[in-house]
């Protein structure tokens, strides 16, 4: 598992795996898109509009997803000095950032037919909206400072406070009043979705997880270029 | 003991106090962040006549009266307790008797409430359009569902 902290064989692995990764996620994604769009059932009450959730709770998942794996490595980072984690966190930012936002735009959509509103200021739709705004703040740290080693820095403790949120989020649709409806999908019951609808939706995780990898690996190998570079 | 692992430690409590800080910050604001009440919650502490809030609940079945092509009355309830609401405006698609409602407005009087804006709720239910045919077919369709 070296690869996972070690700059040096993370892009001897890489290589290696980017071509079948590649071609993994594009066919699982082209599954994924025709099972959502032709071989689900329309919804008994949302009709085809369901379709937007094989997009919406995926991106939401992965947005979470990558904002826990960038908290794993700031605490890497900074409690045993690797600094391989503060590459992870610079090159992976724009991605959580791009799936919170690909969340938010397809629940507006769903929202304005089903609720009858594009947003609401409800627990989860802000708490989603505030852990939009730390990848931004994150990013744009990330722009910052000239001194590379302050700024990985004040990266890592800003990812640590902010994953406070990620349990908030979570969590929100339970604690408070929410327009937004409860998880569909939890450990302890048997979903309350169906499987001709749960099919797509897990082949559609798969692509967006694969497909996050992919872009990951590809930023990660570009920063510690960059890095190579600039030493 | 490591300093790596003083580190981890030190971090792993700061995160811990900074959790408990802000859950004890949302426990207290509760009321201010749930998007709703639900009727039952509605008490002499929130009450007030015009004053703007929300409710959210089911609509009653059989309670949906349609007085012109866009002014509606039907009543809100938990299962405890109802509230009778009057609307003027569009309503979603998704609302009809027995669906969740949130409703946005304010008490005319102790007991009529009237809504500016009515968002339909969804629940967390998926199910394909032909299965909920066939549940009605056999009787097997759970009142639960809508």
């Amino acid at each position: 598992m070296k690869f996972l902290v070690n700059p040096n064989r993370f892009n001897s692995l890489t290589d290696l795996i980017l071509k079948p990764l590649m071609l993994l996620s594009i066919s699982l994604m082209v599954i994924g898109l025709i099972f959502a769009f032709f071989l689900s059932p329309d919804d008994y009450q949302q009709g085809s509009t369901v379709r937007i959730m094989y997009i919406h709770v995926p991106s939401a998942w992965l947005a979470l997803m990558t904002y826990f794996i960038m908290s794993l490595y700031s605490i890497a980072a900074l409690a045993f000095r690797i600094p391989f984690g503060f590459i992870v966190n610079t090159a992976v930012a724009p991605i959580g950032a791009i799936f919170t936002l690909i969340c938010i735009i397809t629940g507006s959509l769903w929202g304005k037919p089903m609720w009858g509103t594009w947003w609401v200021w409800d627990a989860r739709l802000t708490s989603v909206a505030i852990l939009f705004i730390i990848y931004l703040i994150i990013i744009l740290i990330n722009f910052s400072f000239e001194n590379r080693l302050v700024r990985e820095k004040i990266v890592a403790i800003f990812v640590l406070v902010g994953s406070v949120n990620l349990p908030i989020i979570k969590f929100s649709v339970d604690w408070w009043n929410t327009l937004h409806q409860t998880a569909s999908i939890s450990k302890l019951s048997s979903p309350n979705i169906d499987t001709a609808m749960l099919t797509p939706l897990i082949i559609m995780t798969l692509a967006f997880i694969f497909i996050g990898i992919l872009i990951a690996i590809l930023r990660i190998k570009t920063e510690i270029y960059i890095r190579k570079q600039s030493t | 003991m490591s300093l790596r692992f003083q580190r981890l430690v030190l971090i792993l409590i700061t995160l811990t106090m900074i959790l408990a800080a802000i859950l004890l910050i949302l426990n207290n604001v509760r009321e201010n962040i749930s998007y709703f009440y639900t009727p039952s919650e509605i008490n002499n502490s929130n009450f007030a006549i015009d004053k703007r809030m929300r409710i959210g609940g089911f609509v009653e079945k059989n309670s949906f009266n349609k007085i012109s092509s866009s002014s509606f009355r039907f009543r809100i309830t938990d299962e405890k307790k109802s509230i009778a609401v009057t609307f003027n405006g569009i309503l979603p698609d998704l609302f009809r008797e027995g669906q969740g409602a949130v409703i946005e407005g304010f008490f005319v009087n102790n007991i009529t409430f009237n809504a500016t804006s009515v968002f339909a709720k969804h629940d967390e239910n998926y199910m394909p359009a032909s299965i909920k045919k066939d549940l009605k077919n056999t009787g097997y369709w759970n009142k639960k569902y809508k």
